[in-house]
């Protein structure tokens, strides 16, 4: 089977600080990580080596497929409707506006189409960018703790969008301090590795 | 070509939406206005140098939104989410350079209208200056935008960038004013070659310096 994502000895190294090396994984199609571990240590610098914004201090990363990240910035312009600061990111995408609407309808966000995104809670914002993620179309999901300030339907929904992706032979690599309840998901403690 | 085009009127609008496109013409037309009190009742002194304060207010006017250029993209994640998307650091700096030229290069055109009635310069000097000025545009706005690349991880980092990228548009200065002078005839070839060059090199140092941001 053709990997996803490789990442085969990677090291990273943040300031002055050694956070690991040595660390070799692989996401298959259907395949599901955890990245578990406290504050500190390497859960997102993991996930934004993955994601090719950092450069690994040793090994390599080799991404055969188009990714979607979700971090802690929102990329929404702040002054824009929901639906208008998603629809920048569908034209980015080059995705259809039905592709974007099923998304937010998935995440329950439709009747916030017009809100500004400046008004959003946490979560709900969290939501949005899973709604850019889901409509990019990417087969491979970096979330970086995706849940923070989701209520338990939306976590539930959350759940729901990456069993659909992994039954549609996407792939995800999923940090969180907290466990979701994701079924058939592998374990990574970064903890350990440090 | 849609994705850029989408990346290119964001910029454009989020410029004239925010008060980042009329703060340097406001700027441009406050030193105009302050600048003949400045001189005195002397017309032709103030035709005279009234050129010359028109680009120096042209230079600082371009530089003065780079606190808006870059860093909201870079506190909001657009950045890298643009970057997981593959497009590279010297395409959004050409970007972003090419929207900044637009956003604040046309309305300062328009602007130097009633500026250069301020300062006493006649119909003949107003066509150099316009000439002068849309030459450098694009000049100015890939240095506002490599400064604002520059200074996007540092407080108060607007006043840093202006100093660090004055000394490379003093050629624009020097050539863009010496076409106001007669005996100036080279002026405009020079004045568009450092253009020409100072465009061209932007993108690449403006993305080296979003790159930067990341590590």
């Amino acid at each position: 089977m053709t990997a996803l994502l490789l990442l085969d000895g990677v090291a990273c190294i943040r300031g002055d600080r050694l956070l690991f090396e040595g660390l070799s994984l692989t996401l298959n199609r259907g395949d599901a990580l955890w990245l578990r571990g406290p504050n500190g240590a390497g859960k997102s610098s993991l996930i934004r080596l993955a994601a090719g914004l950092l450069r690994p201090a040793a090994g390599t990363v080799t991404r055969r497929e188009r990714i979607a990240l979700i971090d802690e910035a929102s990329a929404l312009d702040p002054e824009l409707p929901l639906r208008r600061a998603l629809d920048f990111w569908a034209r980015i995408d080059t995705v259809d506006g039905h592709a974007l609407g099923r998304a937010m309808d998935a995440m329950a966000l439709g009747n916030l189409a017009d809100v500004p995104v400046s008004m959003l809670s946490t979560g709900q914002r969290k939501r949005a960018g899973l709604v850019r993620v889901i409509a990019s179309g990417a087969p491979i999901w970096l979330l970086d703790e995706p849940a923070n300030g989701m209520d338990e339907a939306a976590q539930a929904r959350l759940i729901t969008a990456i069993a659909t992706h992994r039954a549609n032979g996407g792939a995800v690599l999923l940090a969180s301090h907290f466990a979701l309840g994701v079924p058939d998901m592998a374990e990574l403690d970064m903890g350990a590795l440090a | 070509m849609t994705a850029l085009l989408a990346l290119f009127w964001r910029d454009l609008r989020r410029a004239w939406g925010s008060g980042a496109l009329w703060l340097p013409v406001v700027f441009f037309l406050l030193v105009a206005t302050a600048f003949p009190f400045a001189v005195g009742p002397d017309a032709p002194l103030l035709a005279k140098t009234g050129g010359g304060m028109v680009w120096v207010a042209a230079l600082l006017a371009a530089l003065l939104p780079i606190d808006r250029l870059v860093r909201p993209d870079r506190d909001a994640g657009v950045l890298d989410q643009l970057a997981v998307r593959g497009f590279s650091d010297e395409l959004i700096a050409a970007v972003k350079i090419a929207a900044h030229a637009i956003g604040f290069g046309l309305p300062l055109l328009v602007a130097l209208l009633p500026a250069a009635a301020l300062l006493a310069q006649d119909g003949a000097r107003v066509a150099t200056l316009a000439t002068g000025l849309a030459i450098a545009i694009p000049a100015l706005a890939a240095l506002a935008v490599l400064s604002a690349a520059l200074t996007a991880n540092l407080k108060g980092g607007s006043a840093i960038g202006g100093l660090l990228v004055l000394p490379l548009a003093v050629p624009l200065l020097i050539f863009g004013a010496g076409m106001l002078d007669p005996s100036g005839r080279g002026a405009v070839k020079l004045l568009a070659a450092s253009s020409l060059l100072l465009t061209a090199i932007g993108p690449f140092a403006a993305g080296a310096a979003l790159r930067g941001l990341r590590e």
